[in-house]
């Protein structure tokens, strides 16, 4: 298919100044944006056209070249965008995060006041149940875990006490009945659906229903064992370190994870970390110096390549 | 999802400063992970608009929060009506027939 003359395309003459020629383009542009005109194919082709020209034009060396009829319109045509365009995304589900939060949660009301508009006319003033609204709300890591009471602020006027229950995880969906919209005509009230966002914790890590941890230990812990104090998420805990441990062995602290419906709980695994004092130690160095030349190892024999 | 350095590895001629801008005044909303924000596809497109809006219509910023809250309206809308378009396809035939038939006579009326 020839392409149109890049010139007509954009609607301006061919002894054009560049800065008319851009002005052009972004007003064609701003008027056909795919994003902007959504399921609008003829639109969508046009603002193809007017980059595809816009590319031409606005590249000194290939608008001469178009000029002196070197290259045709065709040689400036931009491959396929070739990364999907906003659009694609936002009007599938990807798009209710965007939707959700658009009015501080008060959208979807009025969206869901469209099919309640649709309802209406066919069912004149039949009770209707009213719709349910969507909130987001981010707990903190250890409240996630063991359960708590949060502050959902639904409308600036109204606020909402949110029992958050003990191993809630991210992503969750909370349905509180009775907290959304009104019904019409004596209809039950809609329900609230509360998104959950677990924030992040500053040591602990959550995969599912078990938490991870890093525990940094002594020198001495580390060869000679002993008793150390963990933090898990319900409380502190005493914990075995076997003697000879080295940096990276997993211990596990059974039952000390997030609570799993049911009754059971998940797991903490704690991975150890050996740390040299802070700064050097003059005394431990000295005893290197001597011990370290007649207890040769190679912790690196595996790593030969 | 990808990290903050993988966006602005994607995406030409976008600045660092702007995309902490945007995603500051909420027109990106990304999420928070342990290393830092975290972008899913439909946030990685919404940056990419953004930056067309900006870069190449020369639009102002203070005209894109606007821009982006019609759109969104417009997409939650379009959204709304794809599920009402699957609720008909999931009606008897003769019940589609009659709406598909009402909505073509609509559409006559008004000469689209």
């Amino acid at each position: 298919m020839a392409a149109k003359n890049p010139y007509e395309v954009l609607g301006v003459k061919p002894d054009a100044s560049e800065e008319h020629i851009r002005g052009s383009y972004r007003k064609l542009a701003k008027k056909y944006h795919p994003d902007l005109n959504p399921g609008n194919k003829q639109a969508e082709a046009r603002f193809k056209e007017i980059t595809a020209a816009y590319d031409l034009l606005s590249d000194k060396e290939k608008r001469a070249r178009f000029d002196r009829g070197e290259i045709d319109a065709s040689g400036a045509e931009r491959p396929e965008h070739a990364y999907p365009r906003y659009g694609g995304f936002a009007e599938g589900a990807p798009g209710t995060r965007y939707e959700f939060h658009s009015a501080e949660g008060m959208a979807p009301e009025d969206l869901d006041d469209l099919f309640a508009f649709f309802g209406r006319g066919a069912r004149g003033n039949a009770p209707r149940r009213g719709a349910d609204l969507h909130f987001a709300l981010t707990v903190d890591f250890l409240t996630a875990i063991n359960g708590g009471r949060q502050r959902l602020s639904l409308s600036p006027d109204r606020n909402l006490d949110v029992t958050i229950p003990p191993g809630v995880h991210d992503g969750q969906v909370l349905r509180l009945q009775g907290q959304g919209a009104p019904g019409r005509s004596g209809g039950p009230v809609g329900d609230a659906l509360i998104e959950i966002h677990v924030a992040p914790h500053s040591f602990f890590r959550r995969e599912g229903d078990d938490i991870y941890l890093d525990l940094p230990v002594t020198l001495a812990e580390a060869v000679l064992g002993g008793k150390v104090m963990v933090p898990t998420p319900t409380g502190t805990v005493s914990m075995t370190i076997p003697a000879n441990t080295n940096t990276g062995r997993v211990l596990r602290l059974k039952g000390k994870g997030a609570p799993h419906p049911g009754g059971t709980r998940g797991d903490q695994y704690v991975t150890l970390k050996v740390v040299l004092p802070e700064g050097g130690d003059a005394e431990l160095t000295r005893f290197m110096r001597d011990w370290a030349p007649q207890h040769l190892y190679d912790p690196r024999r595996g790593m030969v390549s | 999802m990808i990290d903050f350095d993988a966006v602005m590895g994607k995406i030409e001629g976008l600045e660092a400063h702007e995309l902490r801008q945007w995603i500051e005044e909420r027109w990106v909303r990304v999420e928070q992970g342990d290393r830092g924000f975290l972008f899913h596809e439909v946030d990685v497109a919404r940056v990419r608009l953004i930056r067309e809006l900006r870069h190449e219509l020369a639009i102002g910023n203070e005209a894109i929060p606007v821009i982006l809250d019609l759109i969104d309206q417009v997409y939650g809308l379009r959204r709304r009506l794809r599920q009402l378009r699957d609720a008909i396809d999931a009606q008897p035939a003769e019940l589609r027939d009659a709406v598909h038939a009402y909505l073509a006579r609509g559409s006559a009326e008004t000469g689209e």
